[in-house]
This record gives structure tokens, C-alpha cells and sequence, in this order.
């Protein structure tokens, strides 16, 4: 991916008001910008949303189909996650397959669904050994104005959500089948520029952060996934501080998720 | 994390599958400067993983519109060797080892000065030849100290170690068994003169106690990683020094 150009004037800027604890957009530092999700986007996927968050605009689709189950766990469904960071959401993207920004995306995406438990792959199970459901989570940023990852993590969760499982396609006559979702693990991202910590960074933010963590964490507290990057690093406090944070914003978005979920008719949980 | 086994992985003493305590790490042994054509290099044991680390540079950028005018680039390649795991790994890339790079190279790139060498690559393969869990640690580890071999002006070594949850418990240095059936591992690396923090994943379950715990003990271990990465790099000179004398 090709650098994208910051001036200096606005570098200076930014970090400038940062040290006084104030944002370019207003916000506090630990504060996120307003979201927006939306249910069934496409009518061609078993479950799809798309999110907004400030202007960060991604779409989430969720495949089924039926495939084979991976020899050391016969009786367990399959996911698989895939980001696709094409130039419709900012210019200096580039076609051709994956790089490793957009397997990054994937992979802290899949790791904060798969290992909260999100979905329940035995569930999936149609034939032990023989035939299960592959669930494929397909993120599609089409605007880029920094965060992906909250915003790829919070549509892949919505996208669950409103999934049904094509029973119909299968068999005739038969009904689809709401995806049980079990677990709720919202992604939370803070980066530090200087000495400052900021939440849910905007492209500006982005382009001066010197380290980035991404923190996931259920309806519980409990953290589920984590993912440092960048080349700058944390102090042991900071690490705790933005956990800590992350639970509490985490608790607001998903409020938010559940609220805008309720509101389009999509399940829940009570 | 989260698969499913009847084996016992912490028994009723706290004596883990491996016979380690809780808080207590597998021997690393790490050798610097053991391949001849490479410009730095470094092997290491840690418990049952080997692994294998070359460096070149700083050197020209291929293909040239990857160089940066300010500074040089750090280009990381982890690969597992396929004879390294119990079923062959197909060989080549994958999204794994692509994501390892990726966060390896941004958390080297933290202490080598890329700011004096512009224009040019810093390129770092490792190679896993036998892997029990913990691999991107170990391989960082060695990756740090092959970077110093080289030459190469660093403002500090990386060292790196993971630690986890097995049957509710905190526990460092998680071994393949616990890998596989525990409950979270939680990969650390630091800077251990400022205590930075430049690599840290995570995915299972844990608390905030839990994770406050594991981060401590991971932190702990890097610093005796430290001491054994910079005994090898003053035994490789003192090597040097010998063979002057003869």
C-alpha cells in the first residue's frame, strides 16, 4: 500500500491541541466518534450490515455453504474470515490479493469472534466428519477515514447477528434458521501519538499514531483478543489504562449494536 | 486455545504437563554469528522449538518503490519450515506467518536506527525447524540478536515471551499441549532498557486481574531472555577474539 501524505502544518497541528488533551474533531480522548449500524444490507448474503463510525463506512457479509470439516474436529463448523482493501474506500489502496494490512484486519477480526466463543461451530455440524456449515465473514471498507478495525470487528458481529442459515437451499421446502449467537466481544482501538492515548483514531490520528492497540472484550469484562501495532510501543500502564477503557466503551457500542439491532427486528439477546 | 481434551495439564502439585512450575520458563540457548554468508545471524533452542534467524543489510530495496527517501525499511519473513510441525506445512507464505511478519518487523523497527540508512532494507528471515508453541516469540528473540550480529546500530535488543491461561491458571511460556487445549495464550515482547511494550497479541479469555498477572510474568521473563541474548553476543566475540590470539 502507498503512503498517503500528510503536510506537516497539520501534523504539527494535531499534536499540538493533543498535548492539551484536545482533538481536531472535538472529541475527548477517550471518547469515540458516533456509529451508525445498519441490518441486511444485501439481500444476497446470509447476514450482512454496514457500519459507520464518524466517516469510516465498512460493509460486512456473511456466507454459508456447506463443505467438509477439518479432520482433527469432524463435528465443528468452519470460519473463515476475509478483508478486501480495495481503492473504492481510499486512494492509495490497491487491487490484487490480500497484503498484510488487510490479513491483519482479517485475522484480529476472525480472533475476537472465534475465541470469544461468538458462534457455536458444533452447531454447525450437519454430518460428523462428512459435511458441516463453512461460515465466511467477507469485510468490505468503502470508506477509510481511520479505525477499520473496530468498525470490521463491530459489522462482522452485526452481520452474525442478522445471519440465517440456508436450510432452504438445501432441501426443499425446508426453513432457514437464525445463526445462534452466543457471545458479544466488541473490539475496542486505541493509539498512542507522543505521549497521548487516543480512542478510535480518525485517518489524521492514524497517519501520526506511533502504536495502536486493538483490545477485545465480551458482555463480561473478560478480554478475548488482543493485537498491538505499529512500531512505537506502551508503557505497562498504558497497556492496563486502554483495557480498562476498552471495557467501558465496549459496554457503550454494544449497547448501541443492541439498540440499532432491536429497532431492525434482528434477535437480541435478553 | 479453546479445544476440547480429558488430559490433566496442571496436576494437583501445580506442576505443569512438562513438569514447570507456573511461573517457570523453558532453557533457551541461543548462539550468535552461525552462518557464514548471512551478514548477521543467530540460532536458538527454546524448549522443543529451533529456530534459525539471517540478516542482511542495511542493503538496496527490491522492488524500489518499497524504499522510504528518510529511513530504512524492515522486511521480516517468518516462515515454519514444513518438516517443523507433526502434519506438513505447506510451504511458502500464509496469512499467519504474514501477520507475524508484519508486527515483527514494526516491533524491531522500534529499536534499530532505520533513521541512518535511508533508502535501503534491513531484511530478516527466520525459520522455524522444529516448533512446540511460542514460535513467534522465540523467533523474534533470535531475529533481535541476529540483528545485533549484523552490525547494524540498535538502540536496544527485543526480547520477547508468551504468557497464558491453562486450566484457570496464569502460567508463562506456554508448551504445544497447552497451546492447543489451554485457554489464552498472550505473546509479549519488550524494549528492556525502557520496558516498552512493542509486540503484545492476545486471543482466549481472560480477565483484567488475570491478563494484569500474565503481563507481569511475561515482562519478567523477557528481562531473563535479555541476559541470555547478550551472554551470546559477548560469547560470539569472545569466540573472535580467541581465533585472533591463534
Amino acid at each position: 500500500m502507498r503512503r498517503e501524505i500528510v503536510s506537516r502544518l497539520r501534523k504539527e497541528y494535531i499534536a499540538s491541541i493533543l498535548a492539551k488533551g484536545e482533538r481536531m474533531d472535538g472529541r475527548r480522548l477517550d471518547e469515540s466518534r458516533s456509529i451508525n449500524i445498519q441490518f441486511n444490507v444485501t439481500g444476497s448474503a446470509e447476514g450482512s450490515a454496514r457500519v459507520q463510525i464518524g466517516k469510516t463506512d465498512v460493509i460486512v457479509g456473511v456466507k454459508m455453504g456447506v463443505g467438509t470439516p477439518y479432520p482433527d474436529s469432524p463435528e465443528s463448523g468452519v470460519l473463515s474470515t476475509n478483508a478486501e482493501l480495495s481503492p473504492i474506500a481510499a486512494p492509495n489502496f490497491e487491487t490484487g490479493p490480500p497484503r498484510e494490512d488487510a490479513i491483519e484486519l482479517a485475522r484480529v477480526t476472525d480472533r475476537a469472534i472465534r475465541e470469544s466463543g461468538a458462534v457455536d461451530f458444533d452447531s454447525l455440524c450437519i454430518t460428523p466428519g462428512e459435511e458441516v456449515w463453512m461460515l465466511f465473514i467477507d469485510i468490505q471498507p468503502v470508506d477509510y477515514d481511520g479505525n477499520l478495525f473496530d468498525a470490521a470487528e463491530i459489522g462482522a458481529l452485526a452481520a452474525l447477528m442478522s445471519a440465517k442459515i440456508p436450510y432452504s437451499r438445501m432441501e426443499e421446502g425446508a426453513e432457514d434458521k437464525p445463526l445462534p449467537v452466543r457471545c458479544f466481544p466488541v473490539s475496542i482501538t486505541a493509539a498512542k501519538i507522543g505521549d497521548s492515548i487516543v480512542f478510535d483514531p480518525n485517518l489524521d490520528e492514524e497517519h501520526l499514531a506511533d502504536a495502536r492497540l486493538t483490545v477485545g472484550v465480551d458482555e463480561n469484562g473478560a478480554v478475548r483478543a488482543m493485537q498491538k501495532g505499529l512500531s512505537g510501543g506502551f508503557t505497562r500502564e498504558e497497556v492496563g489504562k486502554i483495557i480498562r477503557t476498552a471495557g467501558v466503551l465496549g459496554d457503550e457500542r454494544r449497547r448501541l449494536l443492541f439498540e440499532a439491532a432491536e429497532e431492525a427486528g434482528v434477535p437480541v439477546p435478553r | 486455545m479453546g479445544g476440547k481434551s480429558d488430559i490433566r495439564l496442571i496436576d494437583e502439585n501445580g506442576i505443569r504437563i512438562d513438569g514447570r512450575r507456573r511461573d517457570e520458563m523453558r532453557p533457551v540457548r541461543i548462539e550468535a554469528g552461525v552462518l557464514k554468508r548471512a551478514d548477521g545471524s543467530a540460532y536458538l533452542e527454546w524448549g522443543d522449538n529451533k529456530v534459525i534467524a539471517a540478516v542482511y543489510g542495511p542493503r538496496e530495496v527490491h522492488p524500489k518503490h518499497l524504499q522510504e527517501t528518510n529511513r530504512a525499511i524492515v522486511q521480516y519473513y517468518y516462515a515454519m519450515a514444513p518438516f517443523s510441525v507433526d502434519d506438513r506445512k505447506r510451504p511458502g507464505p500464509d496469512r499467519r506467518s504474514t501477520e507475524i511478519s508484519k508486527i515483527s518487523a514494526e516491533a524491531l523497527e522500534n529499536v534499530i536506527f532505520v533513521e541512518q540508512f535511508p533508502r535501503t532494507t534491513i531484511d530478516v528471515y527466520v525459520t522455524v525447524l522444529q516448533a512446540s508453541a511460542g514460535t513467534r516469540c522465540a523467533a523474534l528473540t533470535a531475529a533481535s540478536v541476529a540483528v545485533a550480529d549484523a552490525g547494524i546500530p540498535m538502540r536496544d535488543l527485543v526480547a520477547a515471551c508468551a504468557a497464558g491461561k491453562v486450566e484457570d491458571q496464569v502460567v508463562l511460556d506456554l508448551v504445544k499441549e497447552e497451546d492447543n487445549f489451554g485457554q489464552a495464550d498472550m505473546p509479549i515482547a519488550i524494549v528492556p532498557k525502557t520496558g516498552e511494550i512493542v509486540l503484545m497479541q492476545m486471543d482466549g479469555h481472560m480477565t483484567l486481574d488475570e491478563i494484569d498477572e500474565a503481563m507481569d510474568m511475561a515482562i519478567k521473563a523477557c528481562y531473563d531472555i535479555y541476559e541470555i541474548q547478550k551472554e551470546a553476543l559477548w560469547k560470539k566475540y569472545e569466540r573472535l577474539a580467541e581465533e585472533e590470539v591463534v
